[in-house]
């Protein structure tokens, strides 16, 4: 009799998958022939990555050699790509003219490699990352040593940069997100991800645009849409794919996506069946081989007449490239009620973090240590109830399901007395306990006595832990001083601390290094380590807009009706016609419907829109003036009274000063707000003993005052000490201000400041100390150097115009249909 | 009626933890949000509590902290978070191949 016959085009991983699949519960149903466009046998895609990186032979990685299609009576044709289906005669053409008649016909044709449309990108040395061939080619200019640029930081990128560098290249990375693998990493993997492969020598941009890919016949480099070019020899192309649905569309099928499929994986004709990357189900498109099996298996069931649905899967990634461990499935972005269980091992480099919703794991993602990335994927995919086993979730199997050791205290309990608690000062849980036993009732003391906890912090819940065994009720579990806020057990002054002597440069170093509790902290502590890593490294740390309060991002005064208030800098409150009239011009033509007199000796202009605000800028900078910073923390004004020049008591030329001080302090980002004045006389018409810091002049000098503040609780000034020229002055300002920058805590004003470190203190280090304070100014005027750029201009030239503008504006077409005839 | 989508840009023009506004003729500013995680939302951009544009907020896990009286408000229903009461409308949102849609009707549905 004759057998119906099956015709597969595709000879890749689903299409080989699904015909193993029918032989199995079938082997003589149907007779077989299988159309590949590549000349090989079945090989397994997936491990080309190795094969790239020399791990791998082609050998070692066929799946099914010439023998299986033999011993199955599969008729194999390699290297001869269907170019047609004709539907109505059941008929597929072949690029070689070859004909073939279906009974059933399978697409199993995968996906293309998506090409971005860059000129050059058909320039020889351009290659995608998809098949044999492009591995071949890789291998080859490989050889040849050089620089390779691969575009797009997913999966199949890093896989292939790794391959490429471990061949000799000298490999970057231009990835167009500001995440590596972001749709399987958050931030803070992502972050990981990137230092470990810069740690082995490659570059990797994030944030990069490729604009064009240039060379004299052949690749010579890659230029971005910033201007900086890239050399490089081979040009790998891994931006992702797109499904390979063209012979389908072509035949009339339905195709969205992707070729639509049912849950048997038939497509929009009963005769064709469709699989693999190229299908779309329940508006699903895969790129991975775990969901192809399931797909394949439900096809064979529905071939052979047993018909079992495939439901769509969940997926899970892990990242082929050796020595380094990630893993993410599910979902993590958990969205409403879902919450993060964040595990962070600095020492070990590990990274973790659940989600848990509604009492079920539904995403999680690994870096550094992915031996439990199975269980919860497990766990996931069962959508088992994990309320038992929460608390002990994080720590991944052996701990949470170790029946006795479920519980972290018994846990704890049971570790022997030599069992190192902290690995970063070597304290074993003996002597921690020994320490509590001598009376360290809190975590500040046992940090203080023993040192346990006191770098990292990972240990920190072990101390604790130890602390409730060995004291029971008596411990109260709270710390005397404040964490920085609910991320962290670490205080603002730790942090801080922390910060400079372990050289942390980025903000998701420091949450990684410091275990931060969350995955990309909260809108107290973002801002606050910005500022700390600001001023730990001026002109090194790159500024995060995103974690700037909006005055701070949008230089200028949010008011209570969104719109923005602008005020620019008058030096010392001196003012001219020219900026008078810029003002006035503005206040006019931005129909702003008010302009003040502050109390900083300046004027306001209130009610400018968020749009506005860059032609405002550049309105008011063409009249020489710039940003105010009156939304800062930061100097915002010096006031000043006539002084010497025209007061008949003025002693100092006191306006000269003020302005002296506003020109060389503006700009420098501090934990609060800074106000300054110099009154000419002690009647101090300038009120500068109510400010951070004051001066006043007398007949000898100048009497410096710091710590004053005007607002909710009013503080006169501690005299600081008295100096005899404007000079020296400024010199004592400069050292006062970086000492209240590199220790005030973020959002503390000097006045709060030094109540709390009291005048002896500061007096020890300012006045006592004369090489420190000198010390201070240096540092001060090093972050001057790369803080005095007026941020109105930079914006009025363009920079970040994107916050001032909407991203789309649109008009309901409803509006015009009310017009039409 | 199957809902309708309208592309209203790129993913990667909303910066990371960042958000951008969108006008609508004679309706309500929207605001389109992108979280560390890399997810995308949108709402009305008016803070239940006064009116506070939401898109000037700063943006942490799947919330966003209004700039004007630090009302925090989920980015995933719009209620505001902890003790405070209040809920802004979100407006459905999709991401196809690196492009952000928002479905039509209910961007328009409070305009003119
Ligand atoms: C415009 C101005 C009032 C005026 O019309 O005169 C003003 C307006 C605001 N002040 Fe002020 N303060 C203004 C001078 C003052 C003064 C007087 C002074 O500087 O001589 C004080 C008391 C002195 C002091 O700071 O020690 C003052 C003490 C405050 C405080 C309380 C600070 C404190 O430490 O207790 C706040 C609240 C805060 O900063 O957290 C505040 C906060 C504000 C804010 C920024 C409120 C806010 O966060 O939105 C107001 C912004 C309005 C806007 O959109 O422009 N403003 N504010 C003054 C601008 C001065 C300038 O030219 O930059
Ligand atoms: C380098 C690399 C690493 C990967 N790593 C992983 C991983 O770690 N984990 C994971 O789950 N997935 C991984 N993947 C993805 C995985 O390989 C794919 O999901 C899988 O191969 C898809 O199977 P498929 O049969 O749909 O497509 P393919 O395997 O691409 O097979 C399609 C075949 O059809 C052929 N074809 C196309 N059109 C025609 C035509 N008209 N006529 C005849 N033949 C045609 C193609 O030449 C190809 O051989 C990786 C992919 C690559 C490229
Ligand atoms: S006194 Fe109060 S209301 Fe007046 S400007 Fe200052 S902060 Fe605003
Ligand atoms: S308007 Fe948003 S918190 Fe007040």
């Amino acid at each position: 009799m004759d057998r119906e016959h099956l015709v597969v085009i595709g000879n890749g991983m689903a299409g080989c998958r699904a015909v193993e699949e029918v032989l199995a519960r079938d082997p003589h149903r149907f007779r077989i022939t299988i159309f590949g466009a590549e000349p090989h046998v079945n090989y397994n895609r997936i491990m080309l990555s190795p094969l790239l990186a020399g791990e791998k032979t082609f050998d070692e990685i066929v799946i099914n050699d010439r023998s299986w299609y033999a011993d199955h009576g599969i008729d194999l044709v390699v290297s001869d790509a269907v170019i047609a289906i004709d539907r109505d005669t059941q008929t597929v053409t072949a690029q070689s003219g070859r004909v073939a008649q279906y009974d059933r016909l399978l697409i199993a044709t995968g996906s293309d490699p998506f090409i971005i449309p860059v000129p050059g990108k058909d320039l020889p040395g351009v290659v995608s990352f998809r098949d044999m061939a492009d591995v071949d080619m890789m291998v080859h200019t490989a050889a040849l040593g050089g620089d390779a640029v691969v575009i797009g930081g997913g999966l199949l990128g890093l896989e292939a940069a790794h391959g490429l560098a471990l061949r000799g290249m000298q490999v970057t990375v231009v990835h167009l997100m500001d995440t590596l693998m972001e749709r399987q990493l958050d931030e803070a993997a992502g972050w990981l991800l990137k230092a470990a492969l810069e740690g082995r020598g490659q570059t990797i941009l994030t944030g990069a645009n490729t604009a064009e890919i240039f060379g004299e016949g052949k690749v010579e480099g890659v230029r971005l849409t910033d201007g900086r070019t890239i050399p490089a020899s081979l040009v790998v192309m891994a931006a992702g794919i797109r499904p390979n649905v063209r012979l389908a569309k072509e035949a009339g099928l339905a195709v969205h996506r992707a070729i639509l499929v049912d849950d048997q994986m038939v497509t929009s004709d009963p005769a064709i069946l469709a699989v693999g990357e190229c299908v779309e189900h329940r508006g699903q498109v895969y790129g991975l081989v775990a969901p192809i099996w399931e797909m394949c298996r439900a096809l064979a069931d529905g071939l052979i007449g047993k018909p079992n649905s495939y439901e769509g899967s969940v997926t899970a990634t892990k990242l082929k490239v050796s020595g380094i461990d990630v893993f993410s499935a599910g979902d993590f972005v958990g969205g409403d009620g879902a919450e993060d269980i964040v595990l962070r091992d600095a020492s070990r480099g590990v990274y973790k973090r659940v989600v848990v919703k509604d009492d079920r794991v539904v995403g999680a993602v690994l870096y550094g240590d992915t031996a439990d990335g199975n269980w919860y994927f497990d766990l996931l995919k069962r959508s088992e109830d994990v309320t038992e086993i929460r608390d002990a979730l994080i720590f991944g199997q052996a701990f949470a399901s170790g029946g006795g050791q479920a519980d972290p205290k018994a846990a704890v309990a049971a570790l022997p007395d030599d069992a190192e608690v902290c690995g970063c000062n070597g304290v074993s849980k003996g002597q921690v306990a020994a320490c509590i036993a001598d009376g360290a009732g809190t975590l500040d003391a046992v940090r203080a006595t023993c040192k346990a906890s006191a770098s990292c912090g990972s240990c920190t819940g072990l101390v604790e832990t130890l602390l409730t065994i060995s004291l029971g009720d008596e411990y109260a579990g709270e710390r005397t001083a404040k964490p920085m806020c609910k991320c962290t057990s670490f205080t603002h002054d730790e942090v801080r601390a922390l910060i400079v002597e372990r050289g942390f440069r980025h903000m998701p170093q420091v949450m990684q290094e410091l275990h931060w509790s969350t995955p990309d902290g909260c809108a107290s502590c973002r801002p606050a380590l910005n500022y700390y890593l600001l001023c730990a490294w001026p002109g090194e740390y790159v500024d995060d807009q995103q974690s700037r309060f909006v005055n701070e991002r949008m230089h200028a005064n949010i008011q209570k009706d969104g719109t923005y208030s602008v005020v620019p800098r008058m030096w010392g409150g001196l003012t001219n016609p020219k900026e008078l009239r810029a003002i006035a011009d503005v206040v006019e033509k931005y129909d702003a419907p008010m302009v003040k007199v502050t109390g900083g000796q300046r004027l306001d202009i209130f009610g400018i829109k968020k749009e506005d605000l860059p032609a405002v800028w550049a309105d008011l900078n063409a009249a020489g003036m710039v940003s105010g910073h009156a939304y800062g923390k930061a100097l915002r004004t010096v006031k000043t009274c006539v002084g010497s020049e025209w007061c008949r008591f003025g002693t100092q030329d006191s306006t000269g000063l003020g302005v002296k001080l506003e020109r060389k302090f503006w700009g420098s980002w501090m934990p609060h707000k800074f106000k300054m004045a110099v009154s000419g006389c002690p009647r101090n018409c300038a009120e500068a003993t109510i400010k951070d810091f004051g001066v006043i002049c007398v007949d000898s000098g100048y009497e410096l005052h710091v710590g004053g503040n005007g607002g909710i609780h009013l503080r006169g000034t501690d005299l600081l000490c008295k100096v005899a020229t404007e000079e020296e002055a400024i010199h004592m300002a400069a050292a006062f201000v970086q000492l209240y920058r590199e220790y005030a805590r973020y959002l503390e004003r000097t006045a709060p400041w030094i109540e709390r470190m009291g005048m002896e203190w500061l007096r020890a280090l300012l006045i006592d100390d004369v090489k420190g304070r000198d010390a201070l100014a240096a540092r001060f005027w090093i972050a001057q150097s790369f803080s005095q750029d007026d941020p109105w201009a930079e914006r009025a030239a363009g920079q970040d115009r994107n916050l001032h503008r909407p991203m789309a504006e649109f008009r309901p077409i409803t509006q015009l249909e009310g017009v039409a005839p | 009626m199957m809902p309708q989508w309208i592309d209203v840009g790129a993913v990667e023009e909303v910066p990371l933890r960042g958000s951008r506004a969108i006008k609508v003729a004679g309706g309500e500013e929207i605001a389109v949000f992108r979280t560390g995680s890399g997810q995308i939302y949108a709402l009305i951009n008016r803070c239940p509590h006064k009116n506070g544009p939401l898109s000037q907020g700063i943006v942490h896990g799947d919330s966003v902290t209004c700039p004007l009286h630090s009302w925090v408000i989920s980015l995933v229903t719009g209620e505001a978070q902890g003790t405070d009461k209040g809920c802004t409308p979100t407006i459905p949102v999709e991401v196809h191949s690196g492009r952000i849609m928002i479905e039509r009707a209910a961007a328009l549905r409070l305009a003119a």
